[in-house]
């Protein structure tokens, strides 16, 4: 059903109905944003990137296959605009040292401390390992990982989008995962 | 399949991506090390799953679009035409200005004490079709930067997906009008269009929204070297050319 009403207002929006495309953006708002956090780990830079992607996807709606999943071709402009905002951040990191995120000081700024096995047993300290293991991933790591993890897109695909070969796609995503094994390692121990 | 399966194909058959799944998944049945392995990969990422999203509420998709429609706005209208309409009739001027000037770089004539009338003739005509395509492209160039000079005023956010739309299409026949005017030994022409070249590029690939602090340093960049001052003047003195009769070859302009 939701494929079909995605279907009708994209042919609408494209001969210049702006309530079919208010309805594809109130539709598909949450999802845009829950990709652009788990990228961008950032409640300020994820509603930057939800913004930016449907200008783009409205932009480019003309390029936009009729065939085509609406869903999946606007997370891949997300993808794309958070991996952009992702390779910002890094050049100014370079330049100046990143202040914590006040709306999620937890993303950037964990105490390097570790959890005590109490803690370890809660699921807000999972969490927590999940997004400073997420945080400590490259840019290119990040958004290989969540494209094939999150949104399900092939390794081909996420190399087009990135401009990888497919070697350097998998290579990407397996250095993610490695990481974040070892992030979550004493959760998997305790649980074990 | 030889061998266990590493962390790299259990992953990839996870994701249905490793090219013999079947021998993988044989071998699966087969090796307790291997299904251990394959257990505590998929336990992980499962944790993965786990990972703290602020929620949005009901009327997020309304707040959003409060956002977004703004910058749905068709472009700003220069010269009474959509970027799009403006960018037909200054690629044409382009195409012949540039074809007008390759002919007379490739056109080798015998040495003549004095050319024939219609060379001379020809030499003028292709002198004023770029005097006055440039003239046209710098007075366009020119309000351009004139709007990104007084973009936000004062606003912490600024959308500047117009005049980027704008810059974008001004920046391919800058590129061209750079060239041409390069080939025809127009130095001057050829340098301001290159430092407008470079502000173009900026404007053109850079983020649409832009912070109160990145506008300010957009509008630095336009005056350093005093860009809108040098495309102004440059401007108005080819406008001058154009309307001159007999009117002298170069500009003395900009230094």
């Amino acid at each position: 059903m939701r494929m079909e009403d995605d279907a009708a207002d994209v042919t609408a929006a494209r001969g210049g109905d702006e309530d079919a495309y208010r309805r594809l953006v109130e539709r598909h708002s949450r999802n845009v944003f829950r990709l652009a956090y788990r990228m961008t780990r950032s409640e300020h830079d994820a509603e930057d990137v939800v913004q930016n992607a449907f200008i783009k996807a409205f932009r480019r709606l003309e390029h936009f296959e009729s065939r085509s999943n609406f869903g999946t071709w606007l997370h891949r402009i997300a993808a794309n605009c958070a991996y952009d905002v992702l390779r910002t951040q890094k050049r100014r990191q370079r330049e100046e040292p990143l202040e914590p995120d006040p709306a999620n000081p937890e993303a950037r700024a964990l105490p390097s401390l570790g959890p005590s096995p109490d803690r370890l047993a809660e699921s807000a300290d999972v969490r927590a390992r999940v997004a400073r293991a997420m945080s400590r991933l490259s840019p290119l790591e990040r958004s290989a990982f969540v494209m094939r993890h999150d949104q399900g897109l092939s390794i081909r695909e996420i190399g087009v989008a990135l401009g990888l070969d497919t070697s350097a796609t998998k290579h990407s995503i397996f250095r993610a995962v490695r990481k974040m094994r070892v992030a979550l390692e004493p959760v998997s121990e305790v649980a074990s | 399949m030889n061998g266990h399966l590493t962390e790299e194909d259990l992953l990839l058959l996870h994701y249905g991506e490793l090219v013999d799944a079947e021998a993988a998944e044989r071998h699966l049945l087969a090796c307790d090390a291997c299904s251990a392995a394959r257990e505590a990969l998929l336990g992980d990422l499962a944790a993965l799953e786990n990972d703290a999203i602020p929620e949005r509420g009901d009327d997020y998709g309304a707040a959003v679009w409060a956002r977004v429609q703004p910058g749905l706005r068709p472009p700003t209208r220069l010269f009474g035409m959509t970027p799009r309409q403006f960018a037909m009739p200054a690629a044409m001027a382009a195409t012949i200005v540039l074809a007008f000037f390759v002919g007379r770089v490739t056109h080798v004539a015998p040495p003549s004490p004095t050319p024939p009338p219609q060379i001379v003739e020809r030499e003028v005509v292709r002198e004023r079709i770029l005097v006055v395509a440039v003239g046209d492209h710098l007075e366009k160039s020119r309000m351009v930067l004139v709007e990104l000079s007084h973009a936000g005023n004062g606003k912490r956010k600024v959308n500047i997906a117009a005049e980027q739309q704008w810059a974008e299409n001004l920046l391919a026949n800058n590129r061209l009008y750079r060239q041409t005017a390069v080939r025809a030994g127009e130095n001057k022409v050829a340098s301001v269009l290159d430092d407008l070249e470079r502000l173009l590029v900026e404007v053109a690939s850079g983020p649409s929204e832009l912070t109160a602090e990145e506008v300010a340093t957009l509008r630095k960049r336009i005056d350093s070297g005093g860009l809108l001052f040098k495309v102004k003047v440059l401007g108005s003195q080819l406008r001058g050319r154009e309307r001159a009769p007999g009117h002298d070859a170069s500009p003395k302009v900009i230094s």
